[in-house]
């Protein structure tokens, strides 16, 4: 549905985007993640058609986004950074104009304002002024502008910012759940929302894509995948590096905490030898008190880190 | 999709935001205080002792709107600018044309209301004495012309800026040279080192030259054009202001 060739975008000399391309199909909820200034605003813009790119194509629905910008932004609903809404106008007031524009009148228009209101919990607000809401609120409306018109195609730049957990969980359910008829791009730098949301996940970074692929994916690309941690209690430290180098599996063993007895190690596997190692550990172990023995998936911000400050990553990670 | 509906919406939202707020209420009030104090007082409609409005109703008019017109157009873009909004507009499944159009369409009626509510002058003038109600009707519709030749010069001023205040004060400047063009003691100071054929060049561009027929009851089309260009060129201008700063 959205395909993105060689995306670039000059702001004078500073290579915002530096040539993007990647596809996004109906039934995905793809992550963007990257650091602040990576550039991800900014392809969400070019997306939607706001800003105009410097090369290369946006093609949604079929539709060159600069060739034929009205039917292609008709198949998009946009949430912008920050969730601006007009701020003169009433929640309710506000939401008609987005649902006129959107081409639906009379019943359609009240049908859809209704729905979203319902969607997006606007009921108690409905009849205020957007200026006097809450920042919850206001990002809760202009979320709930975008999907109006039950749109294919979602981009949503950072939907949760600014939400109560409680609204964060709302909305990244509501994201999931749409992501099955819709295809759908989102914004974050919460990576623990690349895992309750998205099919894919694309790391950018200085304009580039660094990574792409599905979260499970891209936590393989953790150190940590495949290592094991385990926390035993009553044990010296280096008694407990001493055996699990004994076995065989074992390629390093790095001690991560030594507090009031309690000894937490992580073992790094030779090779890729992720259950076999859990259970060589748990017998070498035998005879201590084990609190806690743990094969590692690898965390989404450690692969993070690594991929967008490959420099100092390294240091900080250990 | 029909162009007019998506005008006629995004119109329909600017009107309301006008009178959501207090901008619609103020400019009305001070827009009929400033003309009856100007018509009744200053100007000398009942010393006149003529049942005219042109020197003590319309005269006034190009200089009350060189302060009240970018007042209601700083907003425009600036403050769409500010808050983020015209992200959500120019993602909307309208073209910039019909956004630019729109949003000005809006302030010209809302002018037009304003000018409208100044119709006790016109009664009064019509119960004291038999006024030529074609050359007031004349004098309205040039002044209303000359609002949105002033609305549009703030269009343009408005989307330069994310701020109203930078936006209020460059149209004023512009607006400011527009009358200052065809006013008499400038042209008398111009005529001594200028050339007759610069002079009037300098007058053509002035909305005095131009506002001075429809006062006199005279709808040339030549006037008409005058200000629907200065419009047009405006909007476009707009146009390229926009379409700049979308390319980044």
């Amino acid at each position: 549905m959205i395909k993105v060739e060689n995306l670039t975008k000059f702001f004078g000399a500073k290579h915002a985007v530096d040539g993007v391309s990647f596809a996004v199909e109906r039934g995905e909820v793809l992550g963007f993640l990257g650091p602040n200034g990576a550039g991800k605003s900014t392809t969400m813009r070019m997306i939607t058609g706001f800003i105009l790119p410097t090369g290369g194509t946006v093609t949604v629905g079929g539709f060159d986004m600069q060739e034929q910008p009205i039917p292609a932004k008709r198949l998009i609903g946009y949430l912008p950074e920050n969730a601006p809404a007009y701020t003169d106008m009433t929640v309710h007031g506000f939401l008609s104009f987005a649902a006129e524009i959107r081409g639906l009148q009379g019943e359609a228009r009240k049908k859809a304002v209704a729905h979203v209101v319902e969607t997006c919990f606007l009921g108690s607000v409905l009849h205020q002024s957007v200026d006097t809401l809450s920042k919850g609120y206001r990002h809760r409306t202009c979320f709930a502008q975008s999907i109006i018109h039950d749109p294919d195609i979602l981009v949503l730049d950072e939907p949760t910012d600014g939400l109560d957990p409680n609204q964060k969980h709302e909305i990244r359910t509501l994201i999931r759940n749409m992501g099955q008829k819709k295809a759908i791009i989102f914004s974050t730098h919460i990576l623990e929302e690349v895992d309750a949301a998205c099919t894919r996940a694309i790391i950018i970074d200085r304009g580039k894509i660094v990574a792409n692929g599905t979260p499970a994916e891209l936590r393989q690309k953790s150190e940590f995948a495949g290592a094991v941690t385990l926390r035993v209690k009553g044990v010296a430290s280096s008694a407990v590096s001493a055996k699990l180098y004994q076995v065989p599996l074992v390629k390093r063993v790095s001690v991560v905490d030594d507090r009031d007895g309690h000894v937490t190690v992580r073992v790094f596997p030779k090779g890729s030898a992720n259950g076999e190692l859990a259970r060589a550990i748990g017998e070498a172990a035998h005879g201590w008190q084990i609190e806690l023995l743990q094969s590692e998936e690898g965390r989404l911000d450690d692969v993070f880190r690594s991929i967008t400050m490959p420099d100092t990553a390294k240091e900080v990670a250990q | 999709m029909n162009p007019w509906r998506n005008i006629w919406t995004i119109a329909k939202r600017e009107l309301g935001a006008y009178f959501t707020s207090p901008v619609a209420y103020v400019f009305i009030v001070i827009f009929l205080l400033l003309c009856g104090f100007f018509t009744f007082f200053v100007g000398g409609f009942f010393e006149r002792g003529e049942a005219s409005l042109g020197q003590p109703f319309f005269d006034w008019h190009p200089w009350f709107y060189l302060f009240l017109v970018p007042a209601v157009g700083m907003r425009l873009w600036a403050d769409e600018r500010r808050v983020g909004t015209l992200e959500l507009l120019l993602t909307m499944p309208v073209t910039p044309w019909q956004a630019i159009f729109g949003k000005f369409l809006a302030s010209w009626l809302f002018l037009g209301l304003a000018l409208l509510f100044t119709f006790p002058v016109v009664l009064t003038a019509n119960y004291l004495g038999h006024p030529d109600n074609g050359v007031i009707f004349a004098a309205y519709v040039g002044s209303w012309l000359m609002a949105g030749a002033y609305l549009a010069i703030s269009c343009i001023t408005s989307a330069i800026t994310r701020s109203q205040v930078v936006s209020f004060i460059l149209s004023l400047v512009v607006c400011l040279f527009l009358i200052l063009a065809g006013y008499p003691p400038v042209i008398n100071f111009l005529e001594q080192f200028a050339s007759g054929g610069w002079v009037d060049m300098i007058t053509s561009f002035s909305v005095m030259t131009h506002f001075g027929g429809f006062q006199k009851g005279v709808l040339d089309s030549r006037d008409i054009l005058f200000f629907l260009s200065v419009i047009g060129f405006s909007l476009f201008t707009t146009s390229v202001i926009l379409r700049t700063y979308r390319a980044g």
